[in-house]
């Protein structure tokens, strides 16, 4: 489910849909169950509380034409605890992920990684002897962007939160 | 009102108004059994089996429209049900299935029989739930009654531990929920007023119509508003294996069944027409077999309660979703009267040039048994059949008069699902005949129930067409796989009629055709025991027309013999002839050719 190792031609076929679901239990389940059961591909998938505790929000970006996106969207539909898919493509929207990145920092690398973080407005928030931990926020190209700048400096490690969007303007989910 | 969440549960069961649940018990129902021996307006059926438990309840569905409902106990009772209710899944049957679980407190220790049934049946149930608090019965039950039966109806699971049936609440029965609202489920039900215009204007515009006609239309109870659309545009209409029954069989626009072992004619016409009105039918790949030479040249009307299956495997010109009787209704205000036409007399062609037709060689042959079944009950009875050869030859020359008259497993297609299911739709329908046809492989799936229908003195007649194997499979293996018939013999069978009466049952044992009519005649006569006749027919026979899967019309095998046979049947008084049956339609083509267009 990780969202990684996307390259940029993968992502034309993105889409960031997003389920208002009752929080219940075992409804992550239904839905992940769904997904590889219908053989979905589920990039990234996050789930969270929303401003009413009884109903969380799914963010899920899936690959596919838009016949496996409608089919998508109608299968979540058909659960029970899902109130509302909504599809991200047909909304102007914003879409933010959270990434850390765990990378080698040898003295020498230091300043040049500190502006590379600088540039895409990142933070340092772990200072190692030889390594930093960067956070990032972004869209997912900034996301896979710095990753790459970084890459010649040694990615110990990365983890990525998954989209989240939200509409612009007045609309609401 | 102080009572234990077991009394909850009954009480709830008899305000949705269930009079049978169809069980077998455990450690962990203890409580709920215990409620029972007191209950009187609910029957329970103890199976001996609870797969019986689940299609009993199904085909009780089926019979009816009604909800059925079923009960196993944790661990290896819920497992047990797990087929049958995959069955009602697949065929869209509303079904509630009540499992008792262990204690709340041991729930996810592997306590002794305990077992994920939620998590087992997410994948094959419209929604499940796992009641962890007694507080929360009656609302899940209301809840789940709802979903079973409305919308695209299907199973649904109610998981009830130990405890929870066990502790004593306060709660008050007239609190019971008379109207249900899910806010996140909310079925639309009427059709899209403008698709439903533009349906009737392509109906118009459409010069080789053809109505082809799912489950769904069973479901909605449309049987009334086919037959009306049929006669009103003359369009004939043909059914997939759930959908028997939504029009009459023996009227002049059916066509039968169409896919893999549909008639040929009811093929020819889809594989040529320039309009498809699907109706509560899900383009299953035994109907279309390869999709993108399905109907090539058709515009396609879907009407469907489930958005989901309306452009799921073909794209729909104008997709309608609704319940399927209310948008014919609405769909009847638009549409103007048509003729008949050349196109339907071309079809007429195709089913003398194709008809459906078996030997009269002194062989016994399920097609004949179909016959004589239908004859002896002027076609008014319940059929169940199992799965395999004698079900397609069931589906095939069974002419299903009414709506529910016919149970069988399509889309799951499980061998064993006959007996139970008839067993089912006789409690429900104790006035009906029910006959199961039966195989003498799919027989021995679910053969204890014969104890079950006996038990409860249910005359239900169990037909097995004995032809020592595994005909379906068989059939493959001769047509597709050299011959190599691997593992397909049943050489070595029971005594069918011993085993029948060693149940408390009648047996019955028949050779020779002559033997078939008085064997159900006899049957029928049979009051208050199950009948098992056991026919025993030739090995070797394959069922035609077949379309092998994934291919087209234009593959479509016949019977070798077909020829031959249509001659014989010309020069052959005794059986149907053409002559009969042209006269019956010509006088309905002359009405239908008077019909004013607009
Ligand atoms: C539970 C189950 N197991 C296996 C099959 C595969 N299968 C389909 S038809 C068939 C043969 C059925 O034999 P029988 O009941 O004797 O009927 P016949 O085809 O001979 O009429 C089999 C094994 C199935 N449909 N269901």
């Amino acid at each position: 489910m990780a969202i990684g190792n996307l390259m940029m031609t993968q992502l034309e076929h993105h889409h960031v849909l997003t389920a208002l679901v009752e929080n219940h239990p075992g409804v992550l389940a239904r839905m992940a169950g769904l997904f590889a059961r219908r053989g979905y591909n589920i990039e990234s998938l996050t789930v969270s509380v929303t401003e009413d505790p009884a109903i969380s929000r799914m963010t899920i970006v899936v690959a596919g034409d838009s016949m496996v996106l409608e089919q998508i969207t109608k299968q979540l539909n058909k659960l029970i605890e899902v109130i509302r898919v909504v599809d991200y493509a047909e909304l102007p929207s914003v879409q933010r992920e959270l990434a850390l990145i765990k990378v080698n920092a040898e003295p020498r690398d230091r300043s040049e990684i500190m502006q590379i973080v600088e540039i895409f407005r990142g933070r340092i928030i772990d200072m190692g002897e030889r390594t930093f931990i960067i956070e990032v926020t972004g869209g997912s190209e900034k996301l896979d962007k710095i990753r790459e700048l970084l890459n010649p400096y040694g990615i110990k490690e990365m983890v990525r939160t998954g989209i989240i969007a939200m509409a612009r303007g007045p609309r609401t989910a | 009102m102080k009572m234990s969440g077991a009394h909850v549960v009954l009480e709830c069961l008899r305000q949705e108004g269930v009079k049978h649940i169809f069980g077998f018990p455990g450690g962990v129902l203890l409580p709920f059994y215990d409620a029972l021996y007191d209950c009187q307006d609910i029957e329970h059926i103890l199976v001996r089996h609870e797969q019986g438990a689940a299609h009993m309840a199904d085909g009780y569905a089926r019979a009816t429209g009604k909800v059925g409902v079923c009960l196993a106990t944790s661990g290896p009772g819920a497992t047990n049900l797990v087929t049958g209710i995959t069955n009602a899944y697949m065929d869209s049957i509303p079904m509630v299935a009540i499992t008792g679980q262990v204690r709340t407190a041991v729930i996810g220790k592997d306590a002794f029989q305990e077992a994920d049934i939620t998590g087992i049946t997410m994948p094959i149930t419209k929604h499940n739930y796992l009641v962890k608090n007694p507080e929360d019965l009656a609302r899940v039950i209301s809840e789940a009654f709802h979903i079973a039966r409305t919308g695209r109806p299907g199973p649904v699971l109610i998981d009830i531990p130990f405890d929870v049936n066990k502790q004593i609440i306060e709660w008050d029965p007239s609190t019971y929920p008379k109207k249900v609202d899910i806010p996140s489920y909310r079925p639309n039900i009427r059709g899209h007023e403008m698709q439903i215009r533009k349906a009737a204007q392509v109906i118009a515009e459409a010069e080789r119509p053809v109505l082809y006609v799912g489950g769904g239309a069973i479901s909605a109870n449309a049987q009334k508003e086919v037959t009306e659309l049929a006669e009103r545009c003359n369009i004939l209409v043909t059914t997939t294996l759930l959908g028997k029954g939504a029009i009459d069989e023996t009227h002049k626009l059916s066509m039968g069944m169409l896919g893999m072992h549909g008639t040929a004619y009811a093929n020819h016409a889809v594989n040529n027409c320039d309009l498809l009105i699907a109706v509560g039918a899900r383009f299953d790949d035994r109907v279309t077999g390869k999709v993108d030479k399905f109907a090539p040249d058709a515009k396609v009307i879907h009407i469907d309660i489930d958005p989901a299956e309306i452009g799921k495997v073909r794209f729909a010109d104008v997709p309608i979703v609704g319940d399927v009787k209310l948008v014919l209704k609405e769909l009847l205000k638009h549409v103007q009267p048509r003729p008949w036409s050349e196109w339907n007399d071309q079809i007429m062609e195709w089913k003398k040039l194709f008809p459906l037709i078996y030997p009269k060689d002194g062989k016994l042959y399920v097609e004949y048994i179909i016959d004589q079944i239908g004859e002896a009950t002027n076609w008014n009875l319940i059929m169940a059949t199992d799965v395999g050869q004698h079900q397609m030859w069931a589906a095939q020359y069974f002419k299903c008069r009414k709506p529910h008259h016919w149970i069988s497993s399509g889309g799951l297609g499980t061998m064993g699902f006959g007996l139970p299911a008839a067993i089912g739709a006789k409690v429900a329908c104790p006035e009906s005949t029910v006959v199961c046809i039966s195989g003498d492989g799919s027989f021995q799936m679910c053969t204890q129930e014969l104890m079950t229908a006996s038990v409860y003195e249910l005359p239900v007649i169990s037909i097995i067409c004995n032809n020592h194997s595994l005909g379906m499979v068989r059939q493959w293996q001769d047509l597709f796989y050299k011959q190599r018939f691997s593992q397909t013999s049943l050489e070595a069978s029971p005594d069918f009629v011993k085993l029948a009466e060693a149940y408390g049952c009648v047996g019955i044992r028949v050779e020779k055709p002559e033997e078939v009519r008085p064997a159900i005649e006899a049957a029928l006569k049979v009051r208050k025991k199950p009948v098992v006749i056991e026919c025993i027919i030739p090995t070797e026979e394959n069922v035609y027309p077949m379309i092998p899967a994934g291919e087209s019309v234009s593959e479509m095998k016949q019977r070798t013999d077909l020829e031959e046979l249509k001659a014989s049947l010309n020069t052959d008084s005794e059986a149907w002839s053409f002559s009969e049956e042209d006269k019956v339609l010509s006088e309905y083509v002359e009405e239908a050719e008077s019909v004013q267009t607009p």
